[in-house]
C-alpha cells in the first residue's frame, strides 16, 4: 500500500443532521461489515451515545474502497468526531489527524451553529471539504437553499455539493468517489523520526490504554520504545493495528496511516489526546502542533444519597476516569451532604453524561450540587486563586476583585426570532458583538456571555423562544472582572453549604427570592416552624417560612387496618430516612436539585 | 387522668374471651371516598344469589371457628358485623346471618354485639331482626348533616333519612347507638362542621366517631384529585376541625377515649378496644383479618373467591404472618397509644416481662422532650414510667410518635 492511496477524513455535522447514518452507509458499502453484522450506527457504541444520538468518543475505522469509475484502490480512514461543543478540543484533534472532511448538512434544517463551528475548525486545519446535503428524500428538503447558504457563508461551490440520503443510500457512491478524488493523500516523511498524533484513547481492562493515533512521520512497530512528548514518559510498544472496525493486528503503522498502539500504558492520563508519540531512541525535534492540556470548565459536587456508598462512588469515578482524562475530581466534604467529590467537566453535557453513567452503570443514587464555573479571585494580598465552588470563596474582606469566564457564543436563528433571542442574551448579561444575515430568513448572532449564565438552562430557553429552531455554539474567550457575590441559603438560621451559589450582584435579590420560594414548596412541614432565608454575608435579602406541622395522624385504625396502617407508617418513616438531616431540619434530596431549576 | 375506660373490657373476662368481626362486603352503591372491600349489590332488595351464597359461606366459616373456640374454652366477648353495609342485606338474609352466628359461635350472654347500618337501608323488619338476634349496639353512618355534602361524597341518603333511621332505631329499642361522621370534606368549612356536630349531639347518641376524609387511590375521589377536580382540604382547616370536634364533644359530655372516638360514660366500644389493646380477634368473611395465636391472618379479598373456597372445603385464609415478640411489643405501644389513657407499664410488663423504659427508653425520652408524649402524671421521670400517653399535641401528630416505635 502506498501513502498515495490513503485518504484520512472525518464526517462533521450539526447534531441530528445524519452523520452516524452516513457512517453506517459508508461502512456497509465498503464491506467493513457484512449486512448481517450491520447494526444501525455502529460507531456509537455506548448506550448513552445511542440514546442521545450523539457521539461521545472519537473512533477510527479503516476501510477498503475500490473506485468503480477509475478502478483505483484506496484505504480510507474514517475518523469519527464528537458532535458537541463540550468536546471541541477532541474534535479539533480528530480533524488534525485528517486531510479532509465530509460536511453533512440537513437539507431542510440548513446550516446550524455546529455546522459552522465544525466547518471553521476544518478550514483552520486546511482540510479539503466534501459538502453533502443530506436527507433530500424528506418532504421539507430545500437543497437549493442550503447550497446558497453554504456558498454565502463559506464560499462553497454549489456544484460541489453532493445530494444524498444516508437513510436510503442515495449519493453514497458519489460521496466515496469525492473522498477518493477531492481529498489529498497524506503528506509526511516516512524517513523522519516517528511523530504520531494521539487523537483519542480508551482503557481496556485487559490490555491497558489503547491509543488511537495518526502517524505523521516515520513508523511505529512492536518492540519500539516510544516517548510521549508532553510528559516524557517512555513505553514499550506491544502491538499496533487498525480498526476494521474490530481490532486487527498489523506489523507496523507507517506515515499517513491511522490505527492503534498498545504499549502497556496503565492510565489514559499518560496518553493525552493531542500529545505526540515519538521514538524514544530517535526522538523528533518538536512535537506536532496544537497540544494543550484541557481544563475543566464546570464543577459540581457529587454525593451519594446513601452516605455509606462514598467508597463505591470513588471506585466508580476511578473507573470512568480510566476512559475519560478530562474528568477530574477530588474529595469534598459538605456539612449538608456528607462526603462526596468535587468534579470538574468540560461542560454541562459532559457533566450530565458522567452523572448518568454513574447512576446507570454503577447503580448509584447521587445528589448533585449546582454547577459552578471557575472564578479567578484576586485577593487583597495580591494572590490569585481559582475558585470552583462557592465554599472556596474567601471572605468578602479578602477579595480585591473576582473574574469570571466568558464565552463567545454563536447563535443561528430564523430571522423571526431575533428579538426574543437578543432579549434572552441581554437577560443573561450578554454583550452584543455582531449580527449577520446568512440569508433572508436566517441570522447569525454573536454575543459575549458569562459562562455561568449559559450553564443551566440557556439552551433550553433558547430552544423554547425559537420553537426549537435556534442552534448554539460557543468557545471560551477569557476571564473578565465582574461584580459577584456569594448567595447563602439559611435553613432554621443555619447556612446550608450545598445551597450556596456565586451570583452577579444585580441578580442576587431576584434569585434569592426565587430560591426561598422554591424551597418553601419542597421542604415539608416539620415539628417546628422553619425559616428559609437568602442572605449575602449577614444581610438577609429574602425570607419564607415553612409552617410547623400541625396534623399527621391516621384517624382510622381498626382490626383490618393494622397491617396496612403500619405499612403507611413504615413508608413515612422510609421517606424521612431518605431525607438529609440538616441540624434538626429534614430536607428532601430534591431541594439540592432545586437550585438547578429556578426560572 | 380520666376514667380508665378499658376497665370495662378488662373486667369482662379474665382473658378467656375473643372478639369476632364479621364482614359483609355489600353496599347499595360505592361512596366516592370508599376504598373498603365492598361491592354494589346487583339486586335491589339484598336477597340475590350472590348475597345468599355469601351468607351461607359465612355461617359455615363461623361453624368451623366456633368449634375451635369451644374446644379451647374461649367465649366471644364482642361481636361486630361490619362492612360494606350489613343492612344492605334483605331482612331475611340479615336474620339468617345473625342466627347462624349465634348458633355456631360461643357468644357470651352479655356480649357487645354491634351491627353497622346505613341510613336508607334500615327498616322496621331489619331493626326487629337485629333486636331478636341480640344485637345491642347500632353504628349508623351519618357522615355529615348536610344534604349538599352528602350528595358531593356520593352517599345514597339525605339528612332526613338519617334522622328517620335514628328515630326508628330508638323506637325499636336500641339504647347504644354510634354515629359515624367525616370531616374535611370538599367544600366543608368550620361552620358547617360545627352544624353537623351540633345536629348529631342534639340526638344524644351514646357514641360518636369522627374521621377526616382521606383521599385514597383507586376511588372516585382519588381520580378527581389526580384530575385536579378535587382539592384536598388544607392541613390547617383539617386540624381546626379535629380540634373543634374534641372541644365541642368534651363540652357536651363525650369522653375522648381514642384518636377518633368519643363516648358517653360507660359506652366506649369494647370491640374496638380489643384492637387497640392488641388482643386476639377473629375475622370472618371476605378480606377479614384475624389476630390470633401470635399470628395475623387475612382472608381472600373477593367475595366470589371466598365463597368458592368455603364451598370447596378450603381455608379462606390468604395470608398468614407470624408476629414476633419484638413486633408485638411495638404494635402494643403503637396501637395502645391511640387510646388517650395510653399504655400502662404494669400491663406491658405483665405481658412481656419487660418495662417500657427498658424496651423503648430513648424513644420515650425523645418524644417526651418534644412534647408529644406524656410520661406519668407529673412529668418526665424516665426512670420510673407508670404510663405513657399522647399529649394534646401528640394526638395531632400521632404518626410522628408511632413512627418512632417502628424498627
Amino acid at each position: 500500500m502506498s501513502t498515495e492511496d490513503i485518504r484520512n477524513f472525518s464526517i462533521i455535522a450539526h447534531i441530528d443532521h445524519g452523520k452516524s447514518t452516513l457512517a453506517d452507509r459508508i461502512l456497509e458499502y465498503t464491506g467493513a461489515l457484512s449486512e448481517r453484522e450491520m447494526e444501525d450506527q455502529v460507531l456509537d457504541q455506548m448506550d448513552l451515545e445511542r440514546e442521545r444520538g450523539i457521539t461521545i468518543k472519537a473512533k477510527a475505522v479503516r476501510l477498503d474502497y475500490t473506485s468503480a469509475a477509475s478502478g483505483g484502490s484506496y484505504v480510507f480512514n474514517l475518523i469519527d468526531t464528537p458532535g458537541h461543543v463540550d468536546f471541541s478540543y477532541e474534535v479539533s484533534r480528530s480533524l488534525a489527524a485528517c486531510e479532509g472532511a465530509v460536511l453533512v448538512v440537513d437539507a431542510s434544517q440548513g446550516v446550524e451553529a455546529q455546522t459552522l463551528a465544525n466547518l471553521y475548525l476544518a478550514i483552520e486545519h486546511d482540510l479539503a471539504i466534501v459538502p453533502v446535503i443530506n436527507k433530500i428524500d424528506l418532504p421539507g428538503a430545500e437543497p437549493e437553499r442550503v447550497k446558497k447558504e453554504l456558498h454565502d457563508i463559506a464560499g462553497i461551490d454549489p456544484d460541489e455539493c453532493i445530494l444524498a440520503s444516508a437513510k436510503t443510500g442515495q449519493g453514497t457512491v458519489d460521496i466515496l468517489e469525492a473522498i477518493a478524488t477531492r481529498i489529498p493523500a497524506p503528506k509526511g516523511s516516512p524517513e523522519s523520526p516517528l511523530r504520531a498524533l494521539i487523537f483519542d484513547s480508551h482503557f481496556d481492562p485487559y490490555r491497558g490504554v489503547i491509543a488511537y493515533v495518526r502517524v505523521v512521520d516515520g513508523q511505529v512497530a512492536p518492540g519500539m520504545k516510544i516517548m510521549m512528548m508532553a510528559t516524557g514518559k517512555v513505553f514499550d510498544v506491544d502491538e499496533v493495528g487498525v480498526f476494521r472496525p474490530r481490532m486487527e493486528v498489523i506489523d507496523k503503522l507507517a506515515a499517513g496511516e491511522v490505527g492503534y498502539v498498545i504499549a502497556g500504558i496503565k492510565n489514559v492520563k499518560d496518553a493525552h489526546v493531542g500529545d505526540t508519540i515519538t521514538d524514544a531512541q530517535n526522538p523528533a525535534e518538536s512535537p506536532l502542533p496544537g497540544y494543550r492540556k484541557v481544563n475543566p470548565m464546570v464543577f459540581c459536587g457529587m454525593y451519594p444519597v446513601e452516605t455509606n456508598r462514598y467508597e463505591e462512588l470513588r471506585d466508580a469515578l476511578d473507573k470512568l476516569q480510566l476512559n475519560d482524562a478530562s474528568l477530574v475530581y477530588e474529595p469534598e466534604t459538605s456539612v449538608a451532604l456528607g462526603f462526596g467529590f468535587r468534579c470538574g467537566f468540560l461542560g454541562l453535557l459532559h457533566m450530565e453524561i458522567v452523572q448518568e453513567r454513574l447512576e446507570r452503570e454503577f447503580d448509584l443514587d447521587l445528589v448533585t450540587t449546582a454547577p459552578s464555573v471557575v472564578y479567578k479571585v484576586v485577593k487583597t494580598s495580591g494572590e490569585v486563586i481559582d475558585v470552583d465552588s462557592p465554599a472556596k470563596l474567601p471572605p468578602a474582606g479578602e477579595i480585591q476583585r473576582i473574574e469570571e469566564p466568558y464565552v463567545r457564543a454563536t447563535i443561528l436563528t430564523p430571522a423571526d426570532y431575533v428579538g426574543p433571542v437578543m432579549e434572552l442574551c441581554q437577560e443573561r448579561r450578554g454583550e452584543y458583538r455582531s449580527m449577520e444575515y446568512l440569508s433572508e430568513s436566517r441570522v447569525m448572532l454573536e454575543y459575549d456571555l458569562p459562562l455561568s449564565e449559559i450553564l443551566l438552562d440557556f439552551f433550553d430557553k433558547l430552544k423554547a423562544k425559537t420553537r426549537g429552531y435556534a442552534s448554539l455554539d460557543y468557545e471560551y474567550s477569557g476571564h473578565r472582572e465582574s461584580r459577584l457575590v456569594k448567595l447563602d441559603i439559611l435553613l432554621n438560621d443555619k447556612p446550608v453549604d450545598a445551597l450556596s451559589s456565586i451570583i452577579h450582584t444585580d441578580k442576587a435579590y431576584q434569585r434569592g427570592r426565587q430560591l426561598v420560594e422554591k424551597l418553601k414548596g419542597i421542604i415539608p412541614r416539620q415539628m417546628f416552624e422553619v425559616p428559609i432565608q437568602a442572605a449575602i454575608g449577614s444581610r438577609v435579602i429574602a425570607r419564607e417560612t415553612v409552617k410547623a406541622l400541625r396534623k399527621n395522624v391516621l384517624q382510622k385504625c381498626y382490626g383490618g387496618d393494622v397491617t396496612r396502617k403500619k405499612k403507611l407508617l413504615e413508608k413515612q418513616k422510609e421517606g424521612k430516612k431518605r431525607m438529609k438531616q440538616l441540624g434538626n431540619v429534614e430536607v428532601p434530596q430534591e431541594a439540592f436539585m432545586a437550585i438547578l431549576k429556578v426560572d | 387522668m380520666g376514667v380508665d375506660l378499658c376497665q370495662e373490657a378488662c373486667h369482662s373476662g379474665p382473658g378467656d374471651g375473643v372478639a369476632v368481626y364479621v364482614h359483609i362486603p355489600f353496599c347499595v352503591r360505592k361512596c366516592y371516598y370508599c376504598d373498603f372491600n365492598s361491592y354494589p349489590l346487583d339486586d335491589d332488595d339484598g336477597d340475590g344469589d350472590a348475597a345468599r351464597a355469601y351468607v351461607d359461606a359465612l355461617v359455615r366459616e363461623a361453624a368451623l371457628n366456633g368449634e375451635q373456640l369451644a374446644q379451647r374454652g374461649l367465649e366471644v366477648r364482642t361481636l361486630y358485623i361490619g362492612g360494606g353495609t350489613p343492612t344492605s342485606l334483605h331482612a331475611r338474609l340479615l336474620a339468617r346471618v345473625l342466627a347462624g352466628l349465634g348458633r355456631n359461635l360461643p357468644v357470651r350472654r352479655d356480649a357487645e354485639i354491634t351491627v353497622e347500618a346505613n341510613p336508607g337501608t334500615l327498616d322496621g323488619a331489619k331493626l326487629e331482626a337485629m333486636l331478636d338476634a341480640g344485637v345491642n349496639r347500632l353504628s349508623l353512618g351519618a357522615q355529615a348533616m348536610d344534604d349538599d355534602l352528602l350528595a358531593r361524597i356520593g352517599r345514597i341518603h339525605r339528612v332526613g333519612d338519617f334522622l328517620e333511621s335514628f328515630a326508628a332505631a330508638r323506637r325499636a329499642g336500641f339504647q347504644n347507638i354510634n354515629v359515624d361522621l367525616i370531616f374535611a370534606l370538599p367544600g366543608q368549612d368550620l361552620a358547617r362542621w360545627r352544624e353537623t356536630l351540633e345536629a348529631v349531639v342534639a340526638l344524644a347518641p351514646e357514641h360518636i366517631s369522627t374521621y377526616n376524609l382521606v383521599i385514597e387511590e383507586g376511588t372516585r375521589f382519588g381520580r378527581e384529585l389526580e384530575a385536579g377536580i378535587l382539592q384536598p382540604v388544607d392541613e390547617e382547616l383539617d386540624a381546626d376541625m379535629y380540634q373543634l370536634a374534641i372541644d365541642y364533644l368534651a363540652e357536651r359530655g363525650y369522653e375522648h377515649y381514642e384518636i377518633s372516638n368519643f363516648a358517653l360514660p360507660g359506652h366506649s366500644c369494647l370491640h374496638n378496644i380489643t384492637y387497640w389493646r392488641n388482643e386476639a380477634y377473629l375475622g370472618l368473611g371476605a378480606g377479614a383479618h384475624s389476630h390470633f395465636d401470635g399470628k395475623r391472618y387475612s382472608n381472600v379479598l373477593l367475595p366470589g373467591d371466598y365463597v368458592t373456597r368455603i364451598e370447596g372445603g378450603l381455608s379462606p385464609v390468604a395470608e398468614v404472618e407470624q408476629v414476633t415478640v419484638e413486633t408485638e411489643k411495638r404494635d402494643t405501644v403503637i396501637l395502645g397509644l391511640r387510646m388517650l389513657r395510653g399504655v400502662l407499664d404494669s400491663e406491658f410488663y405483665a405481658r412481656f416481662g419487660i418495662h417500657l423504659r427498658e424496651a423503648f427508653g430513648p424513644e420515650i425520652l425523645e418524644l417526651s422532650n418534644q412534647g408529644l408524649l406524656r410520661v406519668n402524671e407529673d412529668g418526665d421521670n424516665i426512670n420510673n414510667i407508670d404510663i405513657i400517653a399522647l399529649t394534646r399535641r401528640g394526638l395531632f401528630l400521632a404518626n410522628e410518635v408511632f413512627m418512632r416505635f417502628l424498627p
